[in-house]
């Protein structure tokens, strides 16, 4: 098992705030939207350096999406930030007609995604947003793994011409990815290349395959850990390539089953390469108020799920 | 500069045969709304070929140097296509199509069909007023002077988004702006005072800090002045709105101010008396 290196510890949206700074300096039709949540999206450095190019939209983010729309218009480049519950939920139908189905070149920036928000519990930590904003046609949904992951993350998109859901959260995970990566929209990333299971992470669940990887490499097993930071447009190929070699799969995300990364990669499978799998989510309910980290130990989110889950879906091969 | 920039007369013409295809249009496939979109017609008309600075071909999505208009409640899309065909924007004979399978001309407006003349897709209320003060912003960011159109139905101010642009705009002071309350105190359900009361639109729309003038949607002798003011008191630092007082369904007197005819089709016989009323001019029919 290869070892991955890290110097720290850095939330991913702090990634998208710094990738946004660069952004607003390469690129003058970059414009961002915050609705009354600059701090935590990290947005106040793009605010400070390009005030002219900052709207601050309050506690209205219906209005936010539908001027977003609007401002591509004369070829601008929107980015909105919220949290990821905000981002989807709230206004879906706003993100549906007058982004997704007018094809308009904006940016979803969404952060605090998921249970590792933590303390404020269920109402917050959105686990469906995935699965509404793939279902969207024209949609692209990117969940990035680290800080340098997300940073890289939020500069392509900006050459990406359509819209898309880019996916962080509030927690500080290992940051181990080259700071000078190039992120390839629906490029899966091949961490470590192994021969008796695949796992298929997104987002936060990436560092914790890793160290899943390690401890099924002390037992004996020797597992392909690929990032999968595009949900859609999946990568089918990499996955079937994988998939096709170790013969059996374990998904992992930060989300519900339903609608998920796993949910796709079993669409995928099922399609074209029946394969055992097991999946780490969510599994219908909602979350609650606690610690990032007693909340991925409760709801089964935790390396020794994905341990598990390997071990499990190898025997049914 | 408007590219027709057509005569009282001429409009009069003009919005005659806008109306024959509405109520062809929505005969042709028993469905769509021509109540709003008759009474929304003569504000069409003098936007497209009076008052707008436009130019119809080719259609560029990011209209730079132009002024763009944004329809909010979609579903009065027969008035728009007729006159964004009759303006040039595509063939009349494209009017045949609508809300046919494989058509560009979708029960609402769309851009996914690439329809010339379309810029963002409207038909679930209360978005366009957001829509358009994004891109009004964009046009200050890019220096560009054109104003900015944006028609709403009354009843589609039930909507809490509008409200959150409303005071949005104003506070941001987007004064390139012309927004449009079509005033026709009707809605699918009823009477809009009696379904939920808008009741002092001027007064709302005033204490949300916007500049508001008040029009007559049927008479050209009144609407051009009144659209000709709303033009000038752009650029004061205030968002500008125009309520529009029309009544559903004018020109065919049994469709007249009845939400009745919100989105009913009229039968072969209605046709035909609608025709007769609207002056029926078939050379220039689609």
């Amino acid at each position: 098992m290869k070892e991955f290196k890290y110097t720290e510890k850095k939330d991913t949206r702090s990634g998208f705030g710094a990738g946004l700074l660069e952004l607003g300096r390469t690129n003058e039709n970059v414009v961002a939207l915050c609705a009354d949540l600059t701090g935590s999206l990290k947005m106040d450095a793009f605010e400070k350096e390009f005030p002219e190019r900052f709207f601050q939209v309050g506690i209205a983010e219906a209005n936010m999406m539908g001027l977003a729309a609007g401002m591509t218009i004369g070829g601008k480049i929107p980015f909105t930030g919220t949290f990821a519950n905000f981002s989807t939920g709230r206004v879906y139908d706003q993100i549906r007609q007058s982004i997704a189905y007018s094809g308009k070149n904006v940016k979803i920036c969404a952060s605090h995604a998921g249970l590792t928000l933590g303390e404020d519990g269920a109402t917050h930590q959105i686990l469906e947003d995935v699965g509404m904003m793939k279902m969207l046609p024209h949609m692209t949904v990117i969940n990035p793994c680290d800080f340098n992951q997300t940073k890289a993350a939020t500069i392509a998109i900006a050459e990406h011409e359509g819209p898309v859901y880019l996916r962080f959260g509030r927690p500080a995970v290992p940051n181990f990815t080259p700071a000078d990566q190039k992120f390839e929209i629906g490029k899966a990333v091949m961490l470590n290349e192994g021969t008796d299971v695949t796992i298929l992470a997104t987002g936060h669940l990436v560092w914790k395959a890793i160290e899943a990887g390690h401890k099924l490499a002390e037992k004996g097993i020797n597992a392909e850990i690929i990032n999968i930071h595009t949900i859609k447009p999946l990568d089918d190929e990499a996955i079937l390539a994988s998939v096709g070699k170790t013969k059996c799969v374990v998904t992992a995300e930060e989300h519900q089953l339903n609608g998920g990364l796993g949910d796709s990669v079993a669409q995928l499978l099922g399609r074209n390469l029946p394969t055992p799998l097991e999946m780490i989510g969510v599994n219908d309910s909602f979350g609650e108020s606690g610690t990032p980290d007693q909340l991925m130990e409760k709801y089964g989110l935790s390396t020794d799920n994905i341990v598990a889950a390997a071990e499990r879906v190898i025997s049914r091969k | 500069m408007n590219p027709h920039n057509k005569s009282i007369e001429e409009l009069k013409e003009i919005a005659a045969q806008v109306r024959r295809d509405i109520v062809r249009m929505v005969h042709a496939v028993n469905s769509g709304h021509p109540g709003g979109s008759l009474g929304c017609t003569d504000y069409f008309v003098s936007l497209y070929f009076r008052v707008m600075n436009y130019k119809p071909s080719p259609f560029n999505m990011d209209g730079e140097g132009e002024d763009l208009f944004f329809l909010s409640n979609g579903h009065i899309s027969p008035v728009w296509y007729s006159v964004l065909a009759r303006a040039g924007f595509f063939e009349v004979k494209e009017l045949a199509t609508f809300r046919k399978i494989n058509s560009r001309l979708q029960g609402h407006p769309a851009t996914e069909e690439g329809l010339e003349g379309i810029r963002v897709a409207s038909g679930s209320l209360g978005q366009g007023l957001s829509v358009a003060v994004g891109a009004a912003q964009t046009k200050k960011l890019n220096k560009d002077n054109n104003l900015v159109y944006v028609l709403m139905g009354d009843g589609e101010l039930g909507e809490g988004q509008v409200w959150e642009a409303a005071m949005y705009a104003a506070h941001n002071k987007v004064d390139n702006l012309i927004a449009t309350v079509d005033r026709n105190y009707q809605q699918i359900d009823g009477g809009t005072e009696e379904v939920l009361s808008l009741g002092d639109l001027r007064a709302k729309f005033e204490a949300f800090g916007w500049h508001v003038l008040e029009a007559d949607g049927n008479n050209f002798e009144l609407l051009l002045p009144a659209l000709e003011d709303a033009k000038r008191a752009t650029g004061n630092g205030k968002p500008v709105m125009i309520l529009m007082d029309t009544e559903m369904g004018f020109g065919v007197d049994f469709m007249m101010g009845s939400h009745k005819w919100h989105g009913v089709a009229p039968n072969d016989e209605q046709l035909e008396i609608a025709l007769q009323q609207l002056a029926v001019q078939q050379a220039s029919d689609y």
